[in-house]
């Protein structure tokens, strides 16, 4: 008995420790007071400065676009190269998963100053572009790792039969592959938004003169001190992290439960 | 034959963005010279004797020890919790796992940002310890800053991977054990833990890596004071655009990392660590 309440303790004490700082940021983003620790009387005066700053919106534009033509071009790639690494012989195989680890493992800010190096030496100048390309680079490996395991569960002579009924290879692709690897592509590029929509390190070295993503822009703010500002952005940021991550998890236990219902 | 083709652009993508960017910072770190001419780039050992100066050796020294100690912190804090979320009922512990991530995919500069405001000398823990009527305490910036904000940011990648290992333990061996007679201690010893040593092994792997690497958890917890490996290399391409130099530091850091990797490796001898990813 003793024991289990120590266990409740430690476990509540932990996520006291994860949770405590984002909700004191969630708390604060609502006082009107603009020095810390005291509280001054509920406002919304934060969030509506946060809208009106030019800077910051033009960031979370930036950050929003880049998000999604990354996961789409890193998405289109990375499954187009699931297939063709699943279909390899064991050599090329190896050889190419290893190179998928490659960025995984990397730490950021290698990825970042590599990229960087690379855009100095051709003679790039930075910007959207860059940032673009590299987040698309640090995807890739992440739709390749979701779509993977979907294709090993795939029967492959299902494919060989629709051909065997006449369907083209496209034509079997389109309607018997793609539709039983759509749940791990669907995955891997919402792992591919997201990892995207949070990135700051490999950002951080491959943007150029005025275009800044919210990482960006959360850094060079909080490294001049406190800004309530940021603590408005946060709980916005906290609530779209909450429901996506929310829309994930049900999305997968509805697979569970779909896999249970045929088996 | 369509098969081969399929994976081309994906290949092609990861030649160019990936691989030859690592082989560029490695030649730009035996080199000298203006790195948009390449023919007038000439080979030396200059960059990496520059390091060995006291003062960057000592930026490196406190970075490893650093990162050490909030991995020892992650392990020791992070271990019981991935025991209790192991041996929890199916039902609760979906969500209290879930509720451990949730944090983590919050925007890492934000939950770092938290701190700022908790740690300042206008912040929340000082202003209650006025309160109490207590002396206020200089808790940012100094290197208890950096470590607390390391640890709060990398406990999950410790406690993850330790509670995927653990949950797959077969819990008849360790009734097996109960039965031939061992008590809860001799059981742990013997048996849980060395089964969840690849769990452990990835854990400190992941916590370490980009807790040796960082630079922003040092920027806005430690101040500029505190310089770490990753500030250092900031600072080389951004600031002082010294890429030869930024770029041989880089590549000394991959080399601690990898060293580390492989020491880790040996406790690992299955290889099927319970990765997060």
């Amino acid at each position: 008995m003793v024991e289990k309440w120590i266990k409740r303790f430690y476990a509540f004490l932990l996520y006291l420790f994860l949770y405590a700082p984002i909700i004191v940021l969630i708390v604060y983003s609502f006082n009107s007071s603009k020095s810390r620790g005291k509280w001054e009387g509920f406002t919304l005066k934060w969030y509506v400065e946060l809208f009106k700053d030019r800077q910051i919106m033009e960031a979370l534009y930036y950050t929003v676009l880049v998000a999604f033509l990354a996961s789409i071009i890193a998405t289109i790639i990375g499954t187009l190269a699931a297939i063709g690494i699943h279909d390899a012989g064991p050599v090329k195989k190896k050889l190419l998963l290893n190179l998928n680890y490659l960025p995984v493992l990397n730490p950021d800010i290698v990825t970042g100053v590599a990229l960087m190096s690379l855009y100095i030496f051709v003679g790039k100048q930075m910007g959207l572009v860059t940032m673009l390309l590299s987040h698309i680079t640090f995807n890739v490996p992440y739709v390749v790792l979701s779509v993977l395991p979907k294709l090993k569960q795939l029967n492959k002579h299902l494919a060989e039969a629709a051909m065997d009924l006449g369907a083209t290879p496209f034509y079997a692709f389109r309607k018997v592959v793609l539709p039983e690897i759509m749940p791990g592509i669907v995955s891997g590029a919402l792992i591919a938004f997201t990892m995207s929509i949070d990135d700051f390190v490999i950002s951080f070295f491959t943007t150029g003169s005025g275009v800044q993503n919210l990482s960006i822009k959360i850094f060079s703010m909080a490294r001049r001190g406190l800004n309530p500002k940021i603590n408005a952005l946060s709980t916005l940021m906290f609530l779209t992290v909450l429901i996506l991550l929310l829309i994930i998890n049900r999305k997968s236990s509805l697979e569970i439960k779909g896999k249970d219902d045929v088996a | 034959m369509k098969k081969n083709i399929v994976s081309f652009p994906y290949l092609i993508w990861m030649i160019i963005f990936t691989v030859f960017p690592l082989l560029l910072v490695l030649f730009f770190s035996f080199t000298e010279g203006n790195v948009q001419k390449i023919s007038e780039l000439r080979f030396t050992l200059d960059n990496f004797k520059r390091f060995m100066q006291p003062n960057y050796i000592n930026v490196l020294g406190r970075s490893a020890a650093l990162a050490l100690v909030s991995t020892i912190i992650c392990l020791i804090l992070g271990y019981p919790m991935a025991m209790i979320l192991a041996n929890m009922e199916e039902k609760k512990r979906k969500f209290l796992v879930l509720l451990f991530i949730v944090p983590m995919w919050m925007n890492f500069l934000l939950r770092t940002y938290a701190w700022m405001t908790l740690l300042g000398k206008q912040g929340l823990i000082n202003r209650f310890l006025e309160f109490l009527g207590l002396p206020t305490l200089n808790l940012l910036y100094n290197n208890g800053a950096v470590i607390l904000g390391m640890v709060y940011n990398f406990l999950p990648f410790m406690v993850l991977p330790i509670y995927t290992v653990l949950s797959k333990i077969d819990k008849s061996i360790i009734e097996a054990a109960e039965d031939l007679g061992s008590n809860r201690v001799t059981v742990f010893r013997k048996i849980i833990f060395p089964l969840s040593i690849p769990g452990v092994v990835s854990g400190i792997t992941m916590v370490f890596m980009p807790a040796v690497s960082t630079f922003v958890i040092s920027r806005l917890l430690g101040g500029n004071r505190y310089m770490l490996i990753g500030n250092l290399i900031e600072q080389q391409f951004l600031t002082v655009y010294d890429w030869h130099f930024g770029s041989a530091i880089s590549i000394i850091m991959m080399i601690m990392i990898l060293i580390a990797m492989a020491f880790m490796e040996k406790f690992d001898k299955d290889k099927e660590g319970g990765r997060i990813w």
